[in-house]
């Protein structure tokens, strides 16, 4: 039952030679086999690839080499994230066929730390949504109940862990996209502070927002693989370089003496009482450990949803016009002249949700529009990373809910882009603000789905947020169970 | 009626940075087709562009050049478009905080040296993009995307220029300051400035400026002449009509000599411009800015009034020596060590030295000729030691043979004769030979005294001093009884 443990667990069975790279590998992609009929959370395997790279390991570990944490431990890698002669596809007929020569810098930090990729996770197509709908492959189910959504983008990210097909994950998070499947499949995802997870080889949806961050089934192992992944990078100029702590070493429960916020406007309306109850009773159990708990208040709250579409939206009607069948990826097969090829191309090779966000990125950025629209909301996004430095000046974190529901059904919210783009409105100010977040479950509401609980630091606090919350699981015993159902 | 013709001009000059302006790639011309060009340059999915902090650099001592104010912090855009030699659908481009603003340009419009101010609005960074190729051996087009992200910066003037002498003027001590100060290659046939001309008319005295036409596609100097002549005449004949010029862009053919219409305002694009998200704000401290101040060497404008106004050089010939900076150091070091007048060694560089190194597609430092050698041999010339003819001959052994002029002179017996005794027998010899011209003298053609020198100058093997040889001649044909003239 090697695929029920986590990566720590799995670590350390390594070291102490109870297991081989081999056998775990093997037995994910039994599990994998044996339940992705139903989850559908891989779009592609590289197996030969995997137990390739696990013999390797297994051999040097044998010969007595000292081998990083990681070395010989699995993880699916959402399909956004370039992987050198593998495709990715960003869940897109637009770049069913693209195969990038080259890899992301992730991927070449987890290539040398040895950790193994098992394959290419589903996720809404560009990263564009909040329940993996719009993928154009496949929906996930997920693994609690497959008749409900992940969450979405890094839908797969979320369910292949949750359903131990991989301890760990990678996801990128523009607006929620790890966290809010991470809620809704029971499991912990980080998002981390912008700029330090390199963004090179990711491929962009919104790029002053985008991050790549790790999922996994507890907080040390999230603390694990974000310390394999962050860093500075010359190909990223937005990263940014400085000393950053093993965060995996270093973790520790670490609650007692903290202030903790608890922003009201996270707990209005709209927000289910089963999520409000949890992430209440998660906030006093920190308490009973020592925590000091404060209301504070996060104004513009209301109005950052409106911020985050517009400037995500106008950012990605940039990044994607790339996509315009001149050089890879999808070309349609019939047209006119230059323009009409480059009509049908995008017409055809996009789906509804990335068609409707470029317009929409398109309008505002338009000669005209772009003070009404954008403009302001670059202005709002400045009040808002004021406003949270406000808080910050007497919290150190601030606990509120990842999602206002637990997983709806799929095809649910399909007909109303509104409604959801709503499961989005506690974790679009994290992004707007450039902040680290952490989703960690709390527990389950009446139908038994799982509930996330986030937490908010300042730039950097990454490693507080996982103290914190490793209190709160070592207290609790975690939420992390893998679900019976599959 | 008559016009006045306004004219603005957007130059693009190409950086010669080593590597691109986002990625490592070389940046040369020339290369084989895709062969410069990586994942950044072609726009790959996922790949970021990281800043040539060189070009900022270039473009920060350009922005001195042209006396602009540098912005220590300014920011990058995107500039965004679909065409298929644009591979992000965007160009990376700076809109509203460029690096450098509010500058001008002193242009020299006559052979008096008189200049005329010509205001520079902005210079920026950007990229270029890369090449479309058609030919008739493959179908459809391709592309070329080696100058994908060769660094570029754009030089806005002011609407200053009021003809196409004066653009054209304008263009060349752009082109040579920027060559200059060595920020671009200024190959006009590689395409590494290229210009959009801006032209309006308007009503002599008129203060309100016309509806300008913006031309693409002018790729010289002399085509940027004939573009302005043709535009500004075709508003003219528009306005005489009684029609109205409208705000268009149109593409300049320099083969047929007209220009076409590319689009109208209404159709003009909407660039979307915002800020690069995966750039940060360009910011450069005072002390780098000041450094690449100081290193600003004489600008050539500067240059070429200095040579007219300190050595008497005629405009012609200091602009000659001006725009070759490797003359211009050596004419330099001539005029330092001060042995030899000024303008005799500029005549010598710019003639027979520049002679030899166009027969030998040569430069100077791949000569053994030093200012010492040049100037020894131009005093030597001076002082009546060697005749001119003599002079080639040290020239090309100097040149050759890293010989001092003396050694020369020596080793080939090429030192002037100034013995009247001797000469005065050649003189007797030439006048016996040459008696019809000795009669066409006596009857007034005092210019036939040239032909004379000539000949003595040819019967003494060009050692003969031609001075004392005219003095010679005239003297016998005075005492034969032909009066001086």
């Amino acid at each position: 039952m090697l695929y029920t443990k986590t990566a720590a667990e799995l670590s350390s069975m390594l070291r102490q030679g109870q297991c081989s790279s081999a056998e775990i590998v093997r037995e994910q992609y039994a599990r994998i086999a044996r339940v992705d009929g139903k989850v559908r959370a891989f779009l592609s395997l590289t197996e030969e690839q995997a137990l390739k790279t696990a013999a390797e390991l297994d051999g040097r570990r044998a010969g007595g080499e000292a081998l990083a944490p990681l070395a010989g431990i699995p993880l699916g890698v959402k399909d956004n994230i370039c992987t050198k002669d593998v495709a990715t596809t960003c869940a897109s007929r637009m770049l069913e066929s693209f195969v990038p020569p080259y890899s992301a810098t992730v991927m070449e930090k987890l290539e040398a730390a040895g950790a193994i990729p098992l394959g290419k996770l589903n996720l809404d197509e560009f990263a564009m949504g909040s329940s993996c709908e719009n993928s154009y492959f496949q929906k996930t189910a997920n693994p609690h109940d497959v008749t409900r959504v992940p969450g979405g983008s890094s839908g797969g990210s979320g369910a292949a862990v949750a359903a131990g097909m991989a301890p760990l994950s990678l996801g990128s998070d523009t607006g929620g996209s790890i966290r809010l499947p991470a809620a809704f499949c029971g499991v912990v995802g980080l998002k981390p502070t912008y700029g330090t997870v390199s963004r090179y080889g990711l491929v962009a949806f919104a790029s002053s927002l985008d991050q790549i961050g790790p999922l996994g089934r507890s907080v040390a192992d999230v603390a694990m693989l974000y310390a394999a992944i962050c860093g500075g990078d010359d190909m990223d100029a937005t990263s940014i370089n400085r000393e950053y702590p093993d965060f995996g070493r270093a973790l520790k429960p670490d609650a007692k003496g903290k202030t903790i916020g608890i922003p009201k406007e996270y707990f209005g309306k709209g927000v289910d009482a089963d999520v409000a109850d949890a992430v209440m009773a998660a906030a006093r159990a920190l308490e009973g450990e020592g925590a000091r708990l404060a209301e504070v208040s996060l104004p513009s709250t209301p109005y950052a949803l409106n911020a985050y579409y517009i400037i995500s939206s106008a950012e990605a009607s940039s990044n994607l016009a790339r996509f315009d069948g001149v050089k890879y990826g999808f070309r349609a097969d019939e047209f006119e002249d230059l323009t009409d090829m480059y009509e049908q191309t995008r017409s055809q090779g996009f789906g509804q949700e990335v068609k409707r966000r470029i317009m929409l990125g398109t309008y505002v950025l338009s000669s005209g529009y772009y003070d009404a629209y954008y403009k302001r909301a670059k202005l709002l996004q400045q009040q808002m990373a004021e406003e949270f430095a406000g808080v910050f000046a007497t919290c150190d974190c601030l606990l509120t809910p990842t999602s206002p529901t637990t997983a709806f059904k799929l095809g649910e919210n399909l007909g109303s882009p509104t409604k959801m783009y709503a499961a989005d409105v506690c974790t679009v100010t994290v992004n707007i603000a450039g902040l680290p977040a952490l989703s960690v479950p709390c527990g389950r509401d009446g139908d038994g789905l799982p509930i996330g609980m986030q937490l908010i630091g300042p730039k950097f606090s990454e490693q507080t947020l996982l103290d914190v919350a490793h209190h709160y699981e070592q207290l609790t015993g975690g939420w992390n169970q893998l679900p019976e159902a599959l | 009626m008559n016009y006045e013709i306004v004219i603005g001009l957007e130059v693009h000059a190409e950086l010669c940075t080593a590597t691109k302006i986002y990625c490592g790639c070389k940046n040369a011309f020339g290369a084989e087709v895709n062969s410069n060009c990586c994942p950044v340059c072609t726009g790959m999915p996922g790949t970021l562009p990281t800043l040539n902090e060189k070009v900022v650099d270039y473009a920060i001592t350009a922005g001195h050049a042209l006396h602009c104010k540098i912005n220590r912090i300014s920011k990058q855009d995107r500039k965004n478009y679909f065409y298929p030699d644009l591979p992000k659908a965007y160009q990376i481009s700076q809109f509203d905080v460029p690096l450098c603003e509010d500058g001008y340009v002193d242009v020299i419009v006559d052979d008096s040296g008189a200049t005329k101010r010509v205001g520079i609005t902005r210079i920026h960074i950007e990229e270029d993009a890369g090449k479309l190729l058609h030919h008739e051996s493959f179908e459809d087009t391709l592309v070329d995307f080696n100058r994908c992200g060769v660094p570029l910066i754009e030089v806005v003037s002011e609407p200053d220029l009021r003809s196409a002498q004066d653009a054209k003027a304008y263009l060349e001590t752009l082109r040579s300051i920027l060559v200059y100060i060595g920020v671009t290659d200024g190959k006009m046939q590689e395409g590494s400035i290229r210009c959009d001309v801006n032209v309006s008319v308007r009503p002599e005295g008129s203060a309100q400026l016309g509806t300008r036409c913006e031309m693409k596609n002018v790729n010289t100097f002399s085509g940027a002449m004939r573009a302005i002549e043709y535009e500004s005449r075709r508003q003219m004949e528009l306005i005489e009509a009684g029609g109205t010029v409208t705000q268009e862009t149109r593409r300049w053919d320099d083969d047929k000599g007209v220009n076409v219409l590319m689009r109208s305002k209404e159709d003009a694009h909407d660039y979307r411009y915002f800020p690069e998200p995966d750039l940060g704000v360009i910011a450069v401290a005072r002390e780098r800015v000041d450094a690449l101040k100081a290193s600003l060497p004489e600008l050539p404008n500067a240059k070429l009034l200095r040579y007219m106004r300190e050595w008497g050089l005629p405009r012609f010939d200091a602009g000659l020596l001006v725009e070759n900076p490797e003359k211009a150091a050596f004419f330099e070091a001539c005029t330092a060590l001060g042995t030899a007048p000024a303008k005799a060694v500029s005549n010598w560089l710019l003639g027979d030295v520049s002679r030899i190194l166009n027969e030998k597609h040569w430069s100077l430092c791949d000569t053994r000729l030093t200012p010492e050698g040049l100037c020894g041999m131009v005093a030597m010339i001076e002082g009546s030691e060697i005749s001119n003819t003599a002079g080639k001959t040290v020239l090309e052994e100097m040149l050759l043979h890293g010989k001092a002029p003396a050694e020369v002179v020596k080793e080939k017996g090429l030192g002037q004769i100034s013995d009247t005794g001797a000469l005065e027998a050649v003189a007797r010899e030439v006048l016996a030979s040459n008696a019809g011209a000795v009669e066409q003298y006596k009857a007034g053609k005092t210019n036939v005294l040239g032909f004379l020198v000539g000949q003595c100058m040819k019967a003494s093997k060009g050692q003969g001093n031609p001075a004392l040889l005219r003095e010679l001649l005239l003297g016998l044909m005075e005492s034969m009884g032909t009066p001086r003239y």
